[in-house]
């Protein structure tokens, strides 16, 4: 691999030992994945941050590091809204090793808002063909597909040397050939909203860690293709996938269509939704905002929260920016006895673990919440997941289709 | 390679360097995969996974020779934590190292060499004193452990 004169200094430890760590990290995964330079980037997005997921050895291993950032840099989700964690019964112990977590991440002059979806907010807008070093898969997923930007899924300790660095080794998906579809996935019926969750839970499994190349019947939104892409990046290891005639870059580019094709029936999505009717128990907890919700699907909660009032714990996950951006439809939502929590989510925070059945309207929150909060999760559409919270009918609904 | 059938040490290996620094110490081989995170204590460094080939054995101070690693990205981080609790290996070995190890051992300064010129199962046995240079990308076994020296470099 090819260092300039400078990063040559830098992994001899001349600039100190963060950078020569740092440097280290990213040479090696480098030299792992073939990379034939470091390349720059625009903006650094960090895994590793709940005290769930990491414990004490991730907090001891921030709490050593020195330096400051090169590039704007965020966190991914932490084990609990930072501002208000006994709402939801986080323990104190937990609070204070998650407070010592942000703390050090924020010392290092990373910004310590702790969302999955970046791209919603001030300052980390991305453009076509930006090279970034994200780490959370489903903002990853949308960097690459919806954006048309370029990263591979960082792990914690890499996103976060290249951040400090402000460059990243260039493989993977920073490369042209690697971008290219590598399955191609039929759906011949049209799709909307929850649909698509489901739609990327079950075609994660099919296409692994291979690019897929949807060609649809209908036009999905920013926030279906957020929802496919989570779902897909979690059933599967799925980073980067295009949509045809929709997603910028099978736009630009001339791809072939792969020599593998599948079609999705759509008894394979009803068979998600029937997870509400065949779960062994009724839901207790009803959860939205994985991955954390945009603008839009906050409108759409007030909307279809106004005036009612919810009978079982109802959370809605966002960042903390958007929260505050548009205060009226929080104000809404949490008249009805919803939630409205931040920097947190149903899958990473602890808070989650005390229930034994956990009702989504995502596919990555119906891969994940099992094993990592063990409990059983169902899956319906938003308008389903309010009906179940305010004692509606959802259960003979079934899904939004 | 050219090796002669003859019981005489040092022997060298050429390898790739993961992970810089040099250490010295007693061979544990593993002929599975290891995750750090729930395989391994971190406080006493003892392998803690049902069924794994090291299942009660401490890998506290060893040369630590393992396939390559698996499980969660955390492992890198439990690495760490072993180090700082004086119980992580004194230097590791791999077949072919993957990112999560990779950079548990730059982050933990374990000095890490893998991809030998010689298969590691072949050459090393338990018990065997063996350097590890992860500045220069070599292994060298200084000295066999006793008894197990017979068609050693077959």
């Amino acid at each position: 691999m090819y260092l300039t004169k400078e990063e040559e200094q830098i992994l001899n430890g001349e600039a100190g030992e963060t950078l020569r760590q740092a440097i280290g990290i990213l040479v090696t995964l480098g030299d792992i994945y073939g990379a034939d330079r470091l390349i720059p980037i625009k903006s650094a997005q960090i895994a590793g941050v709940s005290y769930k997921t990491i414990g004490d050895a991730g907090l001891e291993w921030i709490s050593d590091l020195q330096g400051r950032v090169k590039v704007p840099a965020i966190l991914n989700p932490a084990g609990m809204d930072l501002e208000d964690w006994e709402r939801l019964r986080i323990s104190p112990d937990f609070a204070e090793k998650q407070k010592l977590i942000v703390q050090a991440y924020e010392k290092l002059g990373i910004r310590c808002e702790c969302t999955c979806t970046p791209y919603a907010l001030e300052g980390f807008d991305v453009g076509y063909g930006d090279h970034l070093a994200w780490s959370e898969s489903s903002a990853v997923s949308y960097a690459n597909s919806v954006l048309g930007a370029r990263t591979n899924r960082e792990g914690g300790p890499s996103a976060l040397s290249a951040a400090l660095l402000g460059k990243t080794a260039n493989y993977g998906f920073h490369l042209d050939e690697n971008r290219v579809p590598e399955i191609s996935i039929d759906v011949e019926y049209p799709l909307e909203r929850s649909d698509y969750g489901a739609l990327g839970y079950v075609a994660g499994k099919l296409a692994g860690k291979r690019v897929p190349v949807f060609h649809l019947r209908s036009t999905p939104d920013a926030d279906e293709l957020k929802a496919l892409g989570a779902a897909m990046a979690a059933s599967g290891a799925v980073a980067l996938y295009h949509v045809e005639g929709i997603t910028p870059e099978i736009r630009k580019r001339n791809f072939e269509d792969p020599a593998e094709k599948v079609a999705i029936e759509k008894k394979e999505l009803d068979e998600i939704y029937e997870s509400l009717r065949t779960a062994r128990k009724e839901p207790e907890l009803i959860t939205i905002g994985c991955p954390h919700c945009t603008a839009a699907e906050l409108e759409t909660a007030a909307k279809l929260l106004k005036g009612k009032t919810v009978s079982k714990e109802f959370w809605i996950f966002t960042s903390r920016e958007l929260a505050k951006r548009y205060p009226a439809y929080i104000r809404t939502i949490e008249e009805s006895g919803a939630k409205v929590v931040c920097d947190t989510c149903m899958v990473v925070s602890p808070a989650t673990n005390r229930f034994s059945c956990v009702m989504v309207n995502s596919g990555k929150a119906l891969a994940y919440v099992p094993g990592m909060c063990g409990a059983e999760a169902v899956y319906g559409s938003m308008e389903a997941c309010v009906e179940e919270a305010v004692g509606g009918t959802a259960k003979k609904e079934g899904g939004s289709h | 390679m050219g090796l002669q059938r003859r019981k005489v040490v040092p022997i060298k290996l050429k390898g790739r360097i993961i992970s810089r620094g040099c250490a010295k110490g007693e061979v544990l081989l593993s002929r599975d995969p290891i995750s750090f995170l729930g395989s391994v204590d971190p406080k006493t460094g003892v392998v803690i996974e049902e069924n794994h080939i090291l299942k009660g054995k401490s890998i506290q101070g060893k040369v630590l020779v393992f396939p390559h690693g698996k499980g969660s990205t955390v492992g890198s981080y439990v690495m760490y934590q072993l180090k700082k609790n004086g119980t992580a290996p004194i230097a590791i070995i791999n077949l072919e190292t993957e990112p999560i190890v990779a950079v548990g051992a730059i982050i933990s300064e374990i000095p890490l060499v893998d991809k030998l010129e010689r298969d590691p199962y072949e050459v090393l046995n338990n018990g065997d004193l063996v350097l590890v240079n992860g500045n220069k990308g070599y292994i060298e076994l200084i000295k066999p452990e006793t008894g197990k020296t017979e068609n050693r470099y077959d």
